[in-house]
C-alpha cells in the first residue's frame, strides 16, 4: 500500500512539472483581479494554445485529433500539477469537458476537422445549452422548440444556467422536435453557431455576485440540418452520452474554500490564546470534523486513482465527492465566520487570497450544492446506480409531452 | 498510486469471509447474546485457532504465521461483518500489540507462542469505571512487582488467561504491566453490557504478581504512557476495520429490505426518503473506509502520521457504523426493533465499539492536537 506513482507516471509527472514551471511566470498569476475580463480571457487563450501544442489540452486523445495518446491517469497527473498554479483555464473547462467530446463522438468527419482543434487551442469556446427555466434536474422537460423548415430547423425558446455562453462561439443544444410523443422520445440534438441571428445572451447576476451563468433566448434561429447530432427525436440518448462523458475531475477536498492549514494559522493569529480561539474545545472539535471529512475525500480519491492507474474507470460512486465537498464547504465556511464573531460577516482587508476567502466560499457553496447536479439528484444516482434501489416511479413516462403540466 | 490491499490480502479476506459465513453467521453471536453464561463462542474460536488465526500477526520466531497489519485489517473487517463473538480483538489488537511493542525478549518468547497456538487468550485493562484514563487519572498501582486496584470494564475479562494492565508505578509514572490472570489475588466479575455478544467484566487486583513492560522507546520515564498510546492507535485502526465491516453489513441489509418490502404499492426503496438516507449511509461508509485505509497505510508503513491517521480512522468509523446501524433499524420499521431481527445486534455492537477504546470526542481531540503539531 503506497501513494507513489509508477515509474512511468513519475516520469510523466516530472515532464509536466517542468513544462508548467516554464509557463508559470507568464500565465500563472497570484490574482487576476487587476486584469479586465477581456485581458483574462486573452491570457487564457494564449495559455490554452500552448497546452494544445503539447497535446495537454486533451491528453487521452490521439495526436491526430490534437491530444497526446495518453492514459486517463496521465490526464489526472497533468491536472494535479496544473492545479498547483493559478492558470486562467476556467473558460475552457465546460467547452472541452462536454461539448467537444460529444462533437468528437457524433459530428461528421468534416465537422470534426473544422471544430475540434480550434476548441482545443482555445480559439473557439463551446457552451452546453441544456437547462431551461422549467427543466433543470428534469432535463427531459425541455421545451425549446425546433421545427423543420426545408434544410433548416427553426429554434424558438429559452435556455438558462449556460456557463460562459457570453463568450462562446458555438454551443450544443437539446431541443423539442415532437411534442406529441412521450417526453424522452421527442427530443433532437444539434450544435449551433452562437453568432446566429436571433440568439440573445444575457448574463445572470448570481447570489454571490458572479455572472458566468447566462440565459440564452432563441427567436427564429435557423440551424442547418447538417448540424444535427444523432437521429431526429433521438436527442435524449445524445444528451445522456454527454452527461456520462467520462470526466474525472481532480478533487480539491477543500472545494476551493479555505485551506485547513491557513485557517488554523488565521485563527491563532486573529483570535489569540484561550477561550474563543484555537484553544477553545468547540473550535477544536469543528477543526477535527472538517479534517475528518477532508481526509475521507482525499483518501477516497486515492482509492479511485488506484483503480484508474490500473485501468479501471470510476463508476457512479464518484458522485459522492461533490455531495461531501459542497456541504463541507458551506458548513466549514460558516463555522469560521462563527469563530470570528460579528466580524465574521464583514469583509475586512486582511491577508487572505480571494480563493481562500471563507466569506466568499460560504456564499458560493450554496450554489455549488446545486450546480452540475443537486445534492438530491446525486443521492438518487448513488441510490439507484450504486446501491441498485428501484428508480422513481415516473408518472409522466408514457404521456405525450404536450399533455404534461 | 497503489492505495489498496494486494491480491494476496484480498484472497485472505475472501477466505476469512467464507469461513465466517459458513461457521460463524449471526446465529453464533445470537447464542452468546441469549445465553448470558456464555462469554464467547468457544467452538468457533477453537476452529480459528486451528486455522492459525490467533497467531496471524505474531512473528514466526514466536510461533506465529508472521503476517502483517494489512492482513490483520482485512480479517478485522470480516470479524466485524459477522459480529464474531470471539476474543480476536482483545488478544490480537490489544494484548499482542502491547507485548510486541513493549515486552522484553524473554517475555515475548514465553507468552507469544501459547497465544499463537490458542492456549492463551489475552486482553488489555485500562478503564477504571466512568471516564477514560488520562495520564494523571490512573488509580491502579504497580508497587513492588504487584498490582493493586480495580479495572472495569475489560473486554473478555471472564475468559482471558492473561492481561496487560495500565497502572502507575512507584515513581507515579504510567506503565503497562503484564500479568497472568489465573492467580488468587485477581478477582473477576462479569458485567452486563449493551452488547452481550462481546463479554465484558471487571478485574480487581489485590497484590497480583505482574511485570512492567519497559522495552518501548528505550524505557524512558514517559515510555509507559507512550506505549499505551501506541497500542490505542494500532487498535483504533484495527477496530475501524471491524466497524466498517459492520457498517457495510448494515447497509447491505437495509438495501435488500428496501428493495423487497412493498408499501403504498411500491418498494419502499423507491421513495427518496429511503434512497437519500441509504445514499447518506453509503457516503459515510465510503469516507470511513477511505480513512481506515489511511490508518492501515500508516500502521503498516510505520509512518509518523499514525496518531493522526488512527484518530481520523476511528472517528470516521464510529460515525459511519453508528449511523448505518441506527438507520438499518429505521429502514426495517417495527420489525427492525424486534429481538428476532438482527438489526439490534449491529446497533449494540456499533455502540460498544464506539466506547471501548475511547469515544469519538476523545479521539477528535487527538485529531486537532496532531493537526496543530503538523501545521501550527
Amino acid at each position: 500500500m503506497d501513494f507513489d506513482d509508477t515509474p512511468e507516471e513519475a516520469e510523466f509527472r516530472l515532464e509536466v512539472r517542468s513544462w508548467l514551471a516554464e509557463q508559470a511566470s507568464a500565465y500563472s498569476l497570484k490574482s487576476f483581479d487587476d486584469l479586465s475580463f477581456e485581458q483574462q480571457l486573452s491570457l487564457g487563450r494564449e495559455f490554452q494554445a500552448r497546452k494544445a501544442e503539447r497535446g495537454y489540452a486533451k491528453i487521452t486523445w490521439t495526436q491526430e485529433l490534437g491530444g497526446m495518446g495518453g492514459t486517463p491517469m496521465q490526464a489526472v497527473i497533468y491536472e494535479q500539477e496544473e492545479e498547483k498554479y493559478n492558470f486562467p483555464t476556467v473558460f475552457f473547462a465546460i467547452s472541452l469537458g462536454m461539448p467537444i467530446p460529444v462533437m468528437r463522438r457524433f459530428a461528421t468527419e468534416a465537422q470534426q476537422q473544422r471544430y475540434l482543434k480550434p476548441a482545443l487551442r482555445g480559439e473557439e469556446v463551446w457552451c452546453q445549452l441544456f437547462s431551461e427555466p422549467s427543466a433543470g434536474s428534469d432535463l427531459g422537460g425541455i421545451r425549446l422548440k425546433a421545427v423543420r423548415d426545408g434544410d433548416d430547423w427553426v429554434l424558438n425558446g429559452q435556455k438558462i444556467w449556460t456557463s460562459y455562453a457570453h463568450i462562446s462561439d458555438f454551443g450544443i443544444i437539446v431541443t423539442r422536435t415532437d411534442p406529441t410523443v412521450a417526453k424522452h422520445k421527442g427530443m433532437t440534438f444539434f450544435f449551433v453557431d452562437m453568432k446566429s441571428p436571433g440568439i440573445e445572451v444575457r448574463q445572470i447576476k448570481q447570489a454571490a455576485g458572479g455572472g458566468e451563468f447566462c440565459e440564452v433566448f432563441f427567436s427564429d434561429v435557423r440551424v442547418p440540418d447538417g448540424n444535427r447530432l444523432g437521429e431526429i427525436n433521438a436527442g435524449w440518448s445524445v444528451a445522456i452520452a454527454t452527461l456520462m462523458e467520462e470526466r474525472f475531475a481532480v478533487t480539491d477536498a477543500a472545494g476551493g474554500g479555505a485551506q485547513l492549514e491557513d485557517t488554523m494559522h488565521f485563527l491563532r493569529r486573529e483570535l489569540g490564546e484561550g477561550d474563543g480561539g484555537l484553544d477553545d474545545p468547540c473550535v477544536r472539535e469543528k477543526i477535527a470534523d472538517w479534517y475528518i471529512a477532508e481526509s475521507g475525500i482525499n483518501n477516497f480519491y486515492a482509492r479511485l486513482l488506484t483503480g484508474l492507474s490500473q485501468g479501471q474507470l470510476p463508476g457512479p460512486e464518484a458522485a459522492l465527492s461533490k455531495i461531501v465537498i459542497a456541504r463541507k464547504l458551506q458548513a466549514q465556511s460558516a463555522d469560521i465566520m462563527d469563530f470570528c464573531g460579528p466580524a465574521g460577516a464583514i469583509y475586512p482587508d486582511f491577508q487572505v487570497s480571494r480563493a481562500n476567502d471563507y466569506r466568499i466560499a460560504w456564499l458560493e457553496a450554496a450554489g455549488y450544492r446545486i450546480a452540475g447536479g443537486t445534492d438530491e439528484i446525486l443521492k438518487n444516482t448513488i441510490a439507484e446506480r450504486v446501491l441498485g434501489l428501484p428508480g422513481d416511479i415516473r408518472v409522466d413516462k408514457d404521456i405525450p409531452f404536450e399533455e404534461l403540466k | 498510486m497503489n492505495f489498496d490491499f494486494s491480491d494476496d490480502q484480498k484472497s485472505l479476506q475472501d477466505e476469512t469471509h467464507r469461513f465466517l459465513r459458513d461457521r460463524c453467521d449471526l446465529s453464533v453471536a445470537r447464542i452468546v447474546l441469549d445465553d448470558q453464561k456464555q462469554a464467547y463462542s468457544e467452538s468457533v474460536w477453537q476452529e480459528m485457532v486451528e486455522l492459525g488465526w490467533a497467531g496471524i500477526a505474531i512473528p514466526e520466531q514466536y510461533g506465529g504465521i508472521g503476517l502483517g497489519y494489512l492482513e490483520l485489517c482485512v480479517m478485522a473487517e470480516e470479524m466485524g461483518r459477522f459480529l464474531a463473538p470471539v476474543p480476536f480483538s482483545s488478544t490480537l489488537y490489544l494484548f499482542c500489540e502491547a507485548l510486541l511493542n513493549g515486552a522484553s525478549e524473554t517475555l515475548k518468547q514465553e507468552i507469544l507462542p501459547p497465544v499463537a497456538t490458542g492456549k492463551l487468550v489475552g486482553t488489555m485493562a485500562f478503564a477504571e469505571g466512568f471516564g477514560f484514563p488520562g495520564r494523571d487519572r490512573i488509580g491502579v498501582r504497580f508497587e513492588g512487582g504487584k498490582l493493586y486496584g480495580d479495572k472495569w470494564p475489560v473486554a473478555d475479562a471472564m475468559i482471558a488467561d492473561a492481561a496487560v494492565v495500565l497502572a502507575v508505578n512507584e515513581d507515579n509514572k504510567p506503565c503497562l504491566c503484564f500479568l497472568d490472570l489465573d492467580q488468587e489475588p485477581v478477582h473477576r466479575r462479569q458485567l452486563e453490557s449493551v452488547d452481550p455478544s462481546r463479554g465484558q467484566g471487571g478485574l480487581e487486583f489485590f497484590g497480583a504478581e505482574a511485570e512492567s513492560l519497559t522495552a518501548f522507546e528505550g524505557g524512558s520515564d514517559n515510555s509507559g504512557w507512550q506505549l499505551f498510546q501506541r497500542v490505542l492507535n494500532s487498535a483504533a485502526v484495527l477496530f475501524a476495520f471491524e466497524q466498517i465491516g459492520g457498517a457495510d453489513a448494515c447497509l447491505a441489509a437495509a438495501t435488500e429490505f428496501a428493495r423487497e418490502r412493498y408499501a403504498f404499492g411500491r418498494p419502499v426503496g423507491s421513495f427518496q426518503a429511503i434512497k437519500h438516507k441509504l445514499a447518506d449511509v453509503y457516503v459515510g461508509n465510503q469516507l470511513a473506509r477511505s480513512n481506515a485505509y489511511y490508518g492501515a497505510w500508516a500502521l503498516a508503513t510505520g509512518a509518523e502520521e499514525l496518531p493522526l491517521a488512527a484518530s481520523v480512522a476511528r472517528v470516521s468509523a464510529i460515525q459511519a457504523y453508528e449511523y448505518a446501524a441506527s438507520e438499518n433499524v429505521q429502514v426495517h420499521g417495527g420489525m427492525g426493533f424486534t429481538w428476532e431481527a438482527d438489526c439490534h445486534l449491529y446497533l449494540r455492537r456499533s455502540r460498544s465499539l464506539a466506547l471501548l477504546i475511547g469515544s469519538s470526542g476523545l479521539w477528535k481531540k487527538q485529531v486537532t492536537r496532531e493537526l496543530e503539531r503538523k501545521f501550527v
